[in-house]
């Protein structure tokens, strides 16, 4: 008779091979190729919360056809030590030589000390803060200015309020958030002078049940159309689709969402940004160090109009985008804040770095940011 | 302050009372259930995160809301049973046991949640009974689920059966020694072990509460550590069944003054204002445990107390 019995030395010859070839993703080979990235990208929430997160991770996808890169990521890694632990492992383990750390709170300090214990690996960041003069060169910045979308947003909820009160949930006060606020009642009262903009902040970037008492709570203080800037905007949009009042999104589209009084939303074009990486990438070439943009350059768009826009809002939102592919200016000063004191000058450019350090809000929005 | 500005954010706290009360409720009354008989179930947060995940999913594929709340509540039998009957073997702590269930509940459902993080699933219908008043905020207040008189009712009938059922005298006796239970002939670890299980299927029933009704979708920061606030009411509210209901909207009350007070131009220090349910736990937990009385409700067999 036959032996098909394993002796016991072929099995854990065997196993250790098995073992060896998953613990060490063909790392020998990789190394041998000159054009070869391996891409590793932290997020701080799921990939896909219907807003920031899956903005970015949908753009994400679009990296994992280029040949040559390898595309890590991580989800739900809070803005803590644990987002510098994470990104060293997918240094030291997996190789990682391009990092894009994609929350605000990533940069200062886990993003800036990681690019000076690791110099030959690049780092860029999801929001405009890094600088030329202090920072590491293998550090970089991309972003995206969403307030542009958001005054359209504010254009189109300008004419479709009637009590004249919009409302908006707002996570943290940090100048990104701050600028969507303003930016919508810019836009509001570019075509209706009475608006007013009612801001509640929540304190975390995703709450789902303090986002929902903040809704109702807004509505109840008799605000007609709602907005928001938190990760997660569904639980928002629904709760206002719910008491029956309109609703702006954020980030990514939440039309499904409300089908009666959905008017338009803001959402990022990460993949003109990542697009672009994707080809310098493949060619070799290096990543720019600070990338910004908006409609001028295809890096935002609005949602299609929904149930909720009225004929008037959308013909004056669609001139707003027009405008503002024009780069016709935003801030156009002097503009006071909500205390009386004049924060804007004079009119600024829409990428005016002035208005990146906004710890503002201006005067017609009632709310506080400490 | 005009009378105004006051309506509004006691309607505000009124509604939150109702709407944010009813997990805090649920998972308070199986903890409730599960201390009263002798071992304390941390876990109950992974109970409430995957009894949401779970409500959500059935209620999705077979459109029937009240299906999703009893598979939440049968996701939790599951978990409770799991913790009752590990604590069963020898030289095992409780609380050790709890914490890692609730990191294998959050894990599973995390795990099993995300294909159901964007669709939108049926919502359990809520009772309109403010239709009697004009004003829009207190309509809106008067919304309530369904599910909060189930909560309420829940509570009477475990006070009830506590004092007066034959049942509830075991579960006390278990709790309170376990030589007396053995004495009379009882099995303690088989009432813990039911303990635990019906206190995991109402911990269960309160994230379907979350996932179905109240904020009413699945994501993954859903419940924010709710479920551990309402283990800690559980010691607020010395294992009381009644008073268990009224910790749970003292607190839905409290969390509604931040976003209130904003919403009526109140906004400096929301941070603190937003924080106001725990700094009031923190207070009234003080307060309670100080009585001499506390110390005579706990049970006994509690790892805790012994």
């Amino acid at each position: 008779m036959a032996n098909y019995g394993v002796s016991r030395r072929t099995l854990l010859k065997a196993g250790a091979a098995g073992l060896a070839s998953t613990a060490l993703p063909l790392g020998a080979m990789r190394s041998a190729q000159a054009a070869d990235v391996i891409l590793g990208a932290v997020y701080v929430g799921p990939r896909d919360d219907f807003g920031w997160n899956q903005a970015h991770a949908v753009a994400m996808d679009i990296l994992k056809g280029v040949p040559n890169v390898e595309v890590i990521e991580e989800e739900n890694v809070p803005e803590t030590d644990a987002v510098a632990k994470s990104m060293e492992s997918m240094i030291n383990l997996d190789g990682a030589n391009l990092i894009l750390a994609t929350s605000f709170g990533y940069y200062n300090p886990f993003v800036v000390d990681l690019a000076k214990k690791y110099p030959d690996v690049q780092f860029r960041h999801a929001a405009p803060l890094w600088n030329a003069d202090t920072d590491p060169k293998n550090a970089g910045s991309y972003f995206c200015y969403l307030n542009q979308a958001h005054y359209v947003d504010g254009v189109a909820a300008g004419l479709s309020t009637t009590t004249n009160k919009i409302g908006f949930v707002a996570a943290k006060p940090i100048p990104t958030v701050l600028s969507n606020i303003n930016s919508v009642l810019l836009g509001a009262r570019s075509v209706n002078p009475e608006a007013t903009v009612q801001v509640i902040f929540t304190g975390e970037w995703s709450m789902p049940v303090r986002e929902a008492e903040a809704a109702n709570a807004l509505a109840d203080a008799g605000c007609d159309v709602l907005t928001c800037h938190v990760d997660g905007p569904k639980v928002v949009i629904e709760t206002a689709e719910a008491r029956g009042v309109k609703s702006c999104g954020h980030n990514a589209s939440q039309a499904p969402l409300a089908p009666k009084g959905f008017i338009t939303g803001a959402e990022y074009k990460w993949e003109t940004i990542y697009t672009m990486y994707a080809d310098l990438l493949a060619a070799g070439e290096e990543l720019p160090n600070f990338v910004a943009g908006g409609y001028h350059n295809d890096m935002v768009r609005n949602t299609p109009y929904g149930a909720g826009a009225t004929p008037e809002a959308i013909k004056a939102a669609d001139a707003a985008i027009e405008a503002l592919k024009a780069e016709e200016p935003i801030y156009v000063g002097p503009l006071k804040d909500n205390k009386g004191n004049v924060v804007i000058d004079k009119t600024y450019d829409n990428y005016d770095p002035t208005l990146d350090g906004m710890n503002y809000l201006l005067e017609g929005v009632s709310g506080s940011i400490t | 302050m005009s009378d105004g500005i006051l309506a509004t954010i006691l309607i505000s706290m009124l509604g939150g009372a109702i709407r944010v009360s009813t997990p805090f409720m649920f998972v308070a009354l199986g903890e409730t259930l599960t201390e009263k008989s002798g071992r304390i179930n941390l876990g109950l947060e992974g109970n409430l995160v995957l009894g949401a995940m779970v409500a959500y999913a059935v209620s999705y594929h077979t459109g029937n809301p009240w299906l999703g709340v009893l598979a939440a509540g049968v996701s939790g039998v599951f978990l409770g049973s799991m913790h009752g009957l590990i604590c069963s073997l020898p030289r095992v702590n409780d609380i050790a046991v709890g914490i890692a269930m609730m990191s294998f509940g959050t894990g599973v459902a995390f795990f099993f949640g995300k294909p159901y993080i964007q669709p939108s699933a049926p919502r359990l219908e809520a009772l309109p009974l403010g239709g009697w008043s004009d004003n829009a905020g207190l309509r809106q207040a008067l919304d309530i689920n369904p599910l909060f008189f189930v909560g309420i009712l829940v509570a009477l009938v475990m006070w009830w059966a506590f004092a007066n059922s034959r049942w509830g005298l075991i579960v006390r006796m278990t709790g309170d020694s376990e030589p007396a239970a053995r004495a009379m002939g009882v099995q303690p670890y088989q009432v813990r072990i039911a303990s635990t299980a019906i206190g995991g299927f109402l911990a269960g029933v309160g994230g379907a509460f979350l996932s179905l009704s109240y904020p009413g979708s699945w994501n993954e920061g859903l419940s924010s550590g709710q479920g551990l606030m309402a283990v800690a009411l559980v010691i607020f509210a010395r294992w009381n069944p009644l008073r268990c209901i009224v910790a749970a909207l003292l607190f839905g009350a409290a969390g509604a003054i931040g976003p209130a007070l904003q919403s009526v131009g109140i906004s400096q220090g929301y941070y603190f204002f937003n924080a106001a349910p725990y700094i009031l736990t923190l207070f009234i937990m003080i307060a309670s445990a100080r009585s001499s009385s506390s110390a005579r409700e706990a049970p006994g067999e509690l790892s805790i107390t012994k």
